[in-house]
């Protein structure tokens, strides 16, 4: 097996866990936890297709690689999108759940809210 | 026999792709910086400019019956990244400006920074985030590389989840957030695609890789990814949990945005790659499963929809259910009857798109009447808000697919080429559809022309402009039937012929 | 042949995902995190993606670590409900079953990797002399792939925007986060006062060398960034309110430039954001300088959130 082949491998299971944690935790916090796993999953298949495709006097193909930065740092600004909705809701309702209890009612009104 | 936009050389006028797609994203700059009032003017000048543009690339195509091609920096594939505008791209766009028009000629009102303050929260959220919305779909339309694409379906989701929380109130903000999870599976799922598609093949461009594919697991592995990814974040039945509270609880204005467009983006992306990329390579089991999903959610939508108790989250089932019907071109155009399934796909999005705007603005305009949307008491609505009810009896129609209007064409297509491919059940589903939609419009249209309770008075003059901004966009959707009419079908302009691999 | 450093790096990365997706409490589990990505920094180098691991120890392990921790304690008073929720066996039995086939899947894909591999290394090679730049990844992202280099500037823009909208209506226009009380003698404000110098140098370095070896804006910009947010930490400074026009200037100017300089080009070299022949490296860099105040910015803005303090206007 050489290296490609392990780190294959690696990603193939990073990519299982997170998808196991995004779908067992009910927390939104280790849901986004669990998407970074998978999220790193992806990039490491990535970087294996960048190893593999090493030539031309480099170490690896410069494309997917230049392609994973991209990834990384979108990936962040998600992360810091996910805390703020977080955040923010913990400050309105002192709660950080996903739960049905949350969604008010169809029918129950909302009272002064103005819908815009 | 492959179009001249596929020879690797940029059309004239490409340059006006890229400006498509930059011009709202240089508005957002440009209003974010000086913020407060001219966040606003700065849009709309965006919005002006913007409209004349997509004009302009319509106009060129129609004038060379071909797609429009621009290769970035000046490097071709596979090095490079290309731009390119089909038939199916412009007809997109062209909605696009035009419900973006009519989306904030209503937030004028909704979101007019309030005199006395140099800058508010709300107000310049909504115009950076309208202008960010266009400038992603705009991407999305005439990207030609998928690792753009993906790019540009996260700038759609960044832009779409916000407006989601827009007014801060717990619900939203929970909403929201399972949207954000959703939305950011899906790109994960769909990123893992393009990467085994660049390790099978070495190119991202959408037409080399249409030329490269062939059946393999890592080819099949990646439609499914992709796929999947692209369903979570169309909200496509059974992943469409997040979207009712997500496109209820926003402003009216936002839900507009949210359920016309944003949903079109990831939907377009799947339409891209099923036609122009894995081609003939999908088997028709897979599109008979993802058309066995649109039928679900067409009936599941439409029985919810009508179990509902407020008229927004009505319009947001109505959503659901309408999204099933886009997902039924794919069986019908796996085989030869593409032409008419893929015509029929589009017109159908393109209605909606118009359709849901108008219902989910005549909402708002509703809510600020009566101060609430119990569809019980909506009596009154009628005599207060005359133009408003025409409105979304049009919308209405549009859904239910009444001639002449976009939706009515885009379900003759849909049906003609189910019957002539053999498969008269989508067939089916299509009218239940239409008669499940048609209770519920009915019901709110009759509620709402019971005269009020004696001594009533509206809670909100609603400003005219907004009833006929309303106006305009159902009457768009009502006559798009019309389109039956034009002499060239735009559709096809710029698609390659799908060679007809033989099926694994 | 694999070393065994590989195979070391492979099982802990699996053995610290697992523990931070299974561990029970919330902060453990984000603690776990950033070694965690400590390891995938040294499987990037084993892979030999070397920009690709110093955006991993910035962004993905540093920043997203710190953003993460912060998440954490701040939700601290939610933990005991949180541990209340525990899914059924069923849910349990369904995502070990959708996780395993999806992870069999991917990873008999990768293995069918076709061989010998597809790759654009040549072609960078056969032009790489035009862009004027030495890094093969650095030409990419700014000259064959300009357009996802800009666009991601615009992505976190985007992430500005948004964070910025869940503020509080009354706290709009005014400073993020929350006060830092720091006694005088802290260790951290030492630190404070000693290390941005140094950091902000050595952040300028990365960016500037990354043009013909590894680095570039990303990393430098993060560097910078955490100078920044030590000095907030510290309490040396306050962040500034959302309201003042520099710091929005500054945010859009690292775009703004990009495409300015894009259409630029697309005058003078016939293509949007095509550089004149000879004068890439020029432009490159000008480009770059423009994004890297802009990014360190915006990575700051994005970790501390939105306004939480009202501005006392004068």
């Amino acid at each position: 097996m050489n290296v490609s082949q392990l780190f294959g491998l690696t990603a193939a299971a990073l990519v299982g866990l997170g998808v196991y944690g995004l779908i067992v935790n009910p927390q939104p916090l280790r849901k986004v936890l669990a998407f970074n796993l998978t999220g790193n999953g992806v990039f490491l298949a990535c970087a294996v297709i960048a190893h593999r495709g090493a030539g031309a006097g480099m170490s690896g193909d410069p494309v997917p690689q230049a392609l994973l930065i991209t990834a990384i740092v979108v990936s962040f600004a998600a992360s810091a999108l996910a805390v703020g909705l977080m955040l923010r809701r913990f400050a309105e309702t002192g709660t950080n759940s996903l739960a049905a209890a949350d969604d008010a009612a169809p029918g129950e009104a909302r009272t002064n809210a103005e819908a815009r | 026999m492959t179009t001249l936009a596929l020879t690797g050389q940029s059309t004239p006028g490409g340059l006006l792709l890229a400006l498509a797609v930059l011009l709202p994203f240089a508005g957002m700059l440009a209003g974010l910086a000086p913020g407060g009032r001219h966040a606003q003017r700065v849009a709309w000048a965006t919005i002006v400019l913007g409209i004349g543009i997509v004009l302009e690339i319509a106009a060129r195509l129609l004038v060379s019956g071909d797609a429009l091609r621009y290769a970035l920096g000046g490097w071709a594939p596979p090095l490079g990244v290309v731009l390119r505008a089909d038939g199916l791209s412009v007809c997109m766009m062209l909605v696009v400006a035009v419900v973006v028009g009519a989306v904030a000629i209503y937030a004028n009102g909704d979101f007019g920074t309030p005199p006395g303050t140099r800058e508010a929260r709300a107000p310049l959220a909504f115009w950076l985030l309208l202008l960010a919305v266009w400038g992603a779909l705009n991407l999305v339309f005439v990207s030609g590389d998928i690792f753009t694409l993906y790019v540009a379906l996260e700038l759609l989701t960044f832009a779409g989840v916000p407006l989601v929380s827009l007014d801060g109130r717990a619900e939203t903000l929970q909403a929201a957030l399972r949207y954000l999870l959703y939305a950011l599976i899906g790109s994960m799922l769909y990123l893992l695609g393009v990467f085994l598609l660049y390790g099978a093949y070495g190119t991202l461009d959408i037409a080399l890789l249409a030329g490269r594919i062939g059946p393999g697991p890592l080819a099949w592995t990646a439609v499914a990814l992709m796929t999947a990814g692209m369903l979570a974040k169309t909200a496509l039945f059974p992943l469409h949990l997040w979207l009712p509270p997500a496109h209820a609880g926003a402003p009216a204005a936002a839900s507009a945005l949210l359920s016309a467009l944003v949903v079109k983006g990831s939907w377009f992306v799947v339409v891209r790659l099923w036609v122009d990329v894995f081609g003939g390579m999908v088997g028709g089991s897979v599109a008979q499963l993802l058309a066995g999903l649109g039928a679900m959610a067409i009936l599941f939508g439409n029985v919810v929809a009508l179990r509902q108790v407020r008229l927004k989250l009505l319009i947001a089932y109505s959503t659901v259910a309408q999204i099933g019907y886009l997902f039924l071109l794919f069986p019908l155009a796996a085989q030869h009857e593409s032409t008419r399934a893929v015509t029929g796909g589009l017109l159908q999005a393109i209605s909606h798109a118009s359709a849901k705007a108008a219902m989910f603005l005549a909402a708002g305009l509703i809510y600020s009447t009566l101060g609430h949307d119990r569809l019980a008491d909506l009596r009154g609505a009628a005599r207060a808000l005359p133009m408003t009810l025409t409105a979304f009896a049009l919308a209405g129609a549009t859904l239910i697919g009444l001639p002449p209007s976009g939706g009515f064409l885009a379900k003759w297509l849909l049906m003609s080429a189910a019957l002539a491919t053999g498969q008269w059940w989508w067939a089916l589903v299509m009218l239940l559809g239409g008669l499940l939609t048609s209770v519920y419009v009915f019901m709110v249209v009759v509620r709402a022309m019971e005269p009020a309770a004696p001594g009533w008075s509206p809670k909100k003059q609603v400003p005219r402009y907004q009833q006929f901004a309303v106006l305009g966009l159902a009457t768009c959707s009502f006559l798009l039937g019309l389109a039956v009419l034009l002499p060239v079908d735009v559709a096809q302009i710029g698609r390659t012929v799908i060679p007809q691999a033989g099926m694994p | 042949m694999i070393s065994a450093i590989s195979v070391g790096i492979g099982i802990l990365l699996l053995a610290l995902a697992l523990w931070t997706v299974v561990v029970r409490d919330t902060f453990a589990a984000v603690a776990g995190f950033i070694p965690y990505g400590l390891l995938l920094t040294l499987a990037w180098l084993v892979l030999r993606a070397v920009d690709v691991a110093l955006t991993e120890a910035a962004i993905g392990a540093g920043l997203t670590g710190a953003l993460l921790i912060r998440a954490a304690s701040r939700l601290h008073p939610t933990e005991t409900a949180a541990q209340a929720e525990t899914p059924g066996l069923a849910t349990r039995v369904a995502a070990g079953v959708a996780a395993t086939a999806v992870a069999v899947v991917i990873a008999l894909c990768l293995l069918r990797l076709p061989d010998p591999a597809p790759t654009l290394a040549p072609e960078v090679a056969r032009h790489i002399q035009a862009t004027g730049v030495g890094n093969p990844i650095t030409a990419v992202l700014l000259s064959f792939r300009a357009i996802d280099t800009l666009l991601e500037a615009i992505v976190l823009l985007f992430g500005v925007v948004g964070v910025w909208s869940l503020a509080p209506d009354r706290c709009w226009g005014g400073r993020p986060g929350l006060a830092q009380a720091v006694g005088p003698n802290d260790i951290l404000v030492y630190l404070a006062r000693v290390l941005p110098p140094i950091g902000v140098v050595i952040g300028i370095y990365i960016f500037w060398v990354g043009a013909d070896h590894p680095g570039g804006k990303f990393q430098g910009a993060t560097v910078i960034a955490a100078m920044w947010l030590l000095v907030m930490m510290s309490g040396l400074r306050d962040a500034p309110p959302v309201s003042r026009r520099w710091l929005r200037a500054v945010l859009i100017l690292g775009p703004a430039v990009f495409i300015a300089l894009g259409l630029l080009g697309a005058v003078m070299a016939g293509a949007f954001l095509a550089y004149p022949d000879g004068w890439a490296k020029l432009w490159i860099i000008i480009i770059e300088a423009a994004l890297l105040p802009s990014l360190a910015v915006t990575l700051v803005l994005l970790l501390i959130g939105p306004p939480q303090r009202p501005e006392v206007s004068p």
